[in-house]
């Protein structure tokens, strides 16, 4: 395995298209939610232990090998919004591009026949991971950390956060980032044993309630 | 000759001296008779979890759970099992709302909800808040087998804290398996413990949170609209009415999840979801 081919996979310039989300900071900053480098990190914590952990479990688990249209059903019964059920497949489908691009793979092509409007972006991510010859556990810490670097990237330019704080912001959570890496690829090593209802569901409320509301708006900076 | 119980029986409402939890399990079945009256060949109840008919024979029939002392305290495991068999109505209510309460171990205590619904029956399940009481520590499950054409109303209310005080632990993981697919699964981790809960992605301060579920395939041909509830549709007020969405599942279903400051707000906003889903 590559520890390079991790920074690839998980550097900010990977053209995947994360970029034009907030993953729900947009949403948060008007309703005040989040207004400096503090609120941001709360913001951050609550999303990596819940949106973060469930994306970890899945991307670990479509790396260690399991069928990645199970694994999309599960990520299906965890996105009880349509709105982030549509962000997801449509970063899933840009992630499929960029990753066949870049570490083409039989499996890749499958998953890109069988799913053409697109496959929740944690599959597809976990899926690129194996194909770059990456372990579960990397695939969960490329999923784990891009759940707060994207709201962090977003937060700089809505607030114009100093860059600075925003990265210390990241730097901060990077022993729960690790710690909920970990338990995604353990929950993905129980799937062979106990099927996809092992792998974390965890729910964020505020989440799901905002990122439908912020779909409905007329003019916004991000897509999500 | 005959042996002696180790455990004498012991009046309602009060519980054994013992350090450990207590282990109960109540069960409900839900069968239509051949003129189409669902009757209830089997309603137990056990420990704390005591069931109590009410009504009379009906199309439906209606059971209340009454808790008949405190529970769950620490290291108590209780289960409720119910099954409506094909083409019978069963409506499950509850008289008060359940506390989760410390035991005197420090052990969590478990709480096992197991629904199964069959082809052509409905299961409307319908009990008070859950309240979890400072210093606990509880982990529900909520499990539901539905069959293809099975019906399923479902509400799930959780307060953190009595009036004025912190919460305990909570976790609840709620899955519902749709002829043998899941629709739903979802687990909420609130209190001590648990990184992050009572930020803004999550709660945001709020200390009621719910959902409300509807399956039915009615939503098959007919997906439900999406609609936005209390202060995420825009109404605005002074005070903090709570927000919530209705929305449909990947499947056959709709569902509300709301957060709000208190159980009063909360059911007000679950209220109007519950309408606008029965108005489609």
């Amino acid at each position: 395995m590559s520890r390079a081919a991790l920074l690839v996979l998980a550097d900010g310039r990977f053209p995947a298209g994360g970029h034009a989300h907030s993953g729900g900071a947009e949403p948060a900053v008007t309703a005040g939610r989040i207004t400096d480098a503090a609120t941001l990190e709360t913001f951050c914590r609550g999303r990596l232990h819940t949106a973060g952990l469930v994306a970890a479990g899945l991307a670990a688990a479509a790396a260690a090998g399991h069928d990645p249209l199970l694994l999309d059903d599960a990520a299906d019964a965890r996105t009880p919004v349509p709105a982030l059920r549509q962000v997801a497949r449509r970063l899933g489908r840009q992630m499929m591009r960029a990753a066949r691009a870049t570490w083409p793979s039989a499996a890749l092509d499958a998953l890109a026949a069988a799913r053409p409007r697109g496959a929740h972006q944690p599959v597809v991510l976990g899926l690129a991971a194996r194909s770059a010859g990456l372990a579960p556990l990397d695939a969960a810490h490329a999923a784990a950390y891009e759940s707060i670097s994207g709201p962090a990237g977003a937060a700089v330019r809505l607030l114009s956060l100093d860059p600075f704080d925003a990265t210390a912001v990241l730097a901060r959570l990077a022993a729960d980032v690790d710690r909920v890496a970990q338990q995604g690829a353990d929950a993905a090593e129980r799937v062979v044993a106990e099927g996809t209802d092992a792998l974390p569901a965890a729910s964020a409320p505020l989440l799901d309630i905002t990122a439908q509301q912020h779909a409905a708006w007329p003019v916004r900076l991000f897509a999500s | 000759m005959t042996l002696a119980l180790d455990t004498p029986a012991r009046p309602e409402g009060t519980r054994a001296p013992s350090a450990a939890g207590l282990r109960a399990t109540a069960r409900i079945l839900a069968r239509p008779d051949s003129v189409g009256l669902t009757r209830l060949p089997v309603l137990d109840g056990d420990g704390p979890l005591a069931l109590r008919r009410v009504g009379a024979p009906g199309r439906q029939a209606r059971v209340c759970v009454v808790g008949a002392m405190s529970a769950p305290l620490g290291g108590d495991r209780l289960g409720l099992d119910a099954t409506v068999e094909a083409g019978g109505a069963l409506c499950v209510t509850a008289a008060a709302a359940t506390v989760a309460l410390p035991g005197r171990t420090g052990e969590p205590a478990h709480y096992d909800v197991r629904l199964t619904v069959g082809d052509g029956a409905r299961l409307d399940w319908l009990p008070e808040p859950l309240i979890s009481a400072a210093g606990s520590d509880l982990r529900m499950t909520t499990t539901v087998e539905l069959a293809p054409t099975a019906r399923l109303v479902l509400r799930e209310e959780q307060v953190l804290g009595r009036s004025g005080e912190e919460t305990g632990a909570l976790r609840s993981r709620l899955t519902v398996r749709r002829a043998g697919r899941t629709l739903l699964d979802q687990e909420t981790a609130y209190g001590p413990g648990v990184p992050g809960w009572d930020g803004s992605a999550v709660l945001g301060g709020h200390r009621a949170v719910g959902q409300f579920l509807v399956v039915s395939p009615d939503f098959d041909d007919r997906p439900a609209d999406v609609r936005l509830l209390g202060a995420a549709a825009g109404e605005r007020s002074a005070a903090d009415e709570g927000q919530g969405v209705l929305a449909p599942l990947a499947g056959p279903a709709v569902l509300a999840t709301a957060v709000a400051p208190d159980a009063l707000r909360l059911r007000r906003l679950l209220d109007e979801a519950a309408r606008s889903a029965a108005a489609g």
